[in-house]
């Protein structure tokens, strides 16, 4: 194939700094072009290998275990292509808005753009949390969020810890929380025994991570209980005081705490992808809206999708579909691009081991649908389920009208937190499928953009 | 909005002091440490809630949420969770009361 040196001239944005974005710039930065590379961690590594401040003296086998090798290679790897000059970083940046080829950013210096001819979309995910009554309280974190004040800040955030969800990162934060030295009370798990079971033979497409995950629960031993019902979190002025849950066998539990973590499993941040017009599907597996992409991850025109923001299969497929994005971008600008074949077997066998994960750790849905009308539902807002419920009543059985209605999704984390439990109260209110209440529509900017920021400096 | 703090520091225990203001107060934490995380080393809480009687301490700690925005004594808000903490920051768990 003949190369066009203009080609090499094309300027390529990459919104993210996490395993697919830094896989994805080390592409095409292999391919002679310069990425401009936009990231809202101040340093690169995304959440799951997200380094701590400068001076902090953990080392990589400390802060990352098993996976101290890959995190260190990632770092080392995208810090040689900055000093090297291959590409240009925007740490600490947000993308809030994008348009005809141009991206809104707001960073340390405030506002600007970024004009590009082609877009990597790289931006991870986040918790996915399905609400307790009382999860409105302060001390009530996300999984992931325990998790980044252990790695980044070097803490625990209570004294007398309870987590609770299902996934992969229910088991992992708790036995590294345990690890660290914090008092961890309960790790309760609302997927039983019988859910885990039928995942296993998927799970078995990774034998060394399952039989990892097993050694991760005896680190757990008795604080771990599957197949549990958390019923509320009983709170005073300053937190948490005990988490209440029925296990298995249908017998009352209250286990005092300071703090809950709380997850199950993650959502994906699609906003950009949106906003740059991509069209959704609504995945069974997964119970969320994820856009429709190509099996590079082409989601179209000069548009390339990678890591969890657009399938959720974890760390090391967000590497996979980051070298998978870059390369479709390489063949649409008509530079040879490495192989994919070798990358695609193995991203087959790492959606086989998430189909797994997805079967063994299920999204409460039910539970969600039977929550008491007083429970919370918008955490931004305290939109409870009722409120939810009496939108519904009105007509509003599609999710950006009960938007309208009820302000559930209004707030400031914009959905992200609300949208699939939700979609579930509306489904349950309305007698369909969480399908069938659609999607809510992002709209830009996608993070708060303070005024100040755009006013003239005087 | 006083009390003893939120977070057991488990690791990184040595490193430098910085001092800042809470509430009025003159107050130390840790060079590296986020306003979140120096904020809840001496207090249960970030902020109240603009929608309930319950406080708020942060919930996503990776700017998603939102839920971790704080009052300065000199106006602008800070989202605690990705703001580094600098020395002499005058940080508020309450509105000013000048604020309208």
């Amino acid at each position: 194939m003949s190369e066009n040196p203009a080609m090499k001239a094309a300027r390529i944005a990459i919104v993210g700094a996490g395993p697919a974005g830094i896989r994805a710039a080390e592409r095409l930065v292999a391919a002679g072009l310069h990425p401009i590379v936009i990231d809202e961690g101040s340093r690169a590594g995304g959440q799951i290998y997200r380094q701590p401040p400068e001076g902090f003296t953990r080392s990589p086998a400390e802060l990352y275990g098993p996976e101290a090798g890959k995190a260190s290679a990632l770092h080392s790897l995208f810090q040689a292509m900055v000093a090297d000059g291959r590409l240009t970083h925007h740490p600490a940046t947000s993308v809030i808005a994008l348009r005809d080829h141009r991206l809104h950013i707001l960073g340390p210096d405030g506002p600007g753009t970024i004009v590009y001819d082609r877009l990597i979309l790289a931006t991870g995910a986040s918790d996915r949390v399905a609400p307790i009554p009382g999860w409105q309280n302060a001390g009530i974190y996300t999984l992931g969020a325990m998790q980044i004040a252990l790695k980044a800040q070097g803490l625990a955030l209570g004294r007398r810890i309870v987590l609770v969800g299902s996934g992969p990162l229910l088991t992992l934060v708790g036995a590294q929380l345990v690890k660290a030295g914090a008092a961890v009370e309960a790790v309760l798990d609302t997927a039983t025994w019988r859910d885990q079971a039928s995942g296993f033979g998927d799970l078995l497409a990774r034998p060394g991570l399952a039989i990892r995950g097993l050694g991760l629960r005896a680190t757990l031993g008795r604080r771990y209980r599957a197949g549990v019902v958390p019923e509320r979190i009983e709170a005073n002025e300053n937190g948490p005081i005990a988490l209440h849950w029925r296990d298995a066998r249908g017998r009352s539990h209250r286990t005092p705490c300071d703090a809950v973590g709380m997850g199950w499993h993650l959502k994906a941040e699609t906003h950009l992808a949106g906003l740059a017009g991509c069209t959704f599907d609504y995945s069974e597996r997964w119970h969320q809206w994820l856009p429709r992409m190509n099996a590079l991850g082409r989601a179209g025109e000069g548009l390339y999708l990678a890591g969890d923001g657009a399938r959720l299969l974890g760390a090391d497929a967000a590497e996979v579909t980051g070298r998978l994005a870059a390369s479709a971008c390489l063949q649409d600008l008509g530079i040879a691009a490495p192989s994919v074949e070798t990358d695609l077997a193995e991203l087959a066998r790492l959606e086989r081991f998430a189909a797994g994960l997805a079967r063994a750790f299920p999204w409460p849905a039910a539970r969600l649908r039977d929550l008491a009308d007083d429970t919370i539902i918008c955490r931004c807002e305290n939109v409870t389920a009722g409120a939810i419920r009496e939108a519904v009543s009105r007509g509003a059985d599609e999710a950006n009208r009960a938007k309208s209605l009820s302000r559930l999704g209004m707030g400031r984390c914009q959905g992200r937190y609300c949208e699939l439990a939700g979609a579930e109260v509306i489904a349950g209110a309305a007698s369909c499928a969480a399908k069938e209440a659609g999607r809510l529509r992002p709209q830009a900017p996608i993070r708060p953009a303070p005024i100040a920021a755009y006013l003239p400096k005087s | 909005m006083s009390g003893p703090g939120r977070i057991q520091r488990l690791a990184e225990k040595d490193r430098p002091s910085v001092r800042f203001h809470l509430d009025g107060k003159p107050v130390s934490a840790l060079v590296g440490d986020t306003v979140l995380t120096a904020v809840l080393a001496h207090a249960p809480r970030l902020r109240i809630s603009e929608f309930g009687l319950e406080a708020r301490a942060g919930f996503c700690l990776m700017g998603a949420c939102q839920d971790c925005w704080i009052w300065q004594e000199s106006g602008p808000r800070l989202r605690a969770c990705s703001t580094p903490l600098a020395e002499g920051m005058r940080l508020l768990t309450a509105p000013p009361e000048v604020w309208p």
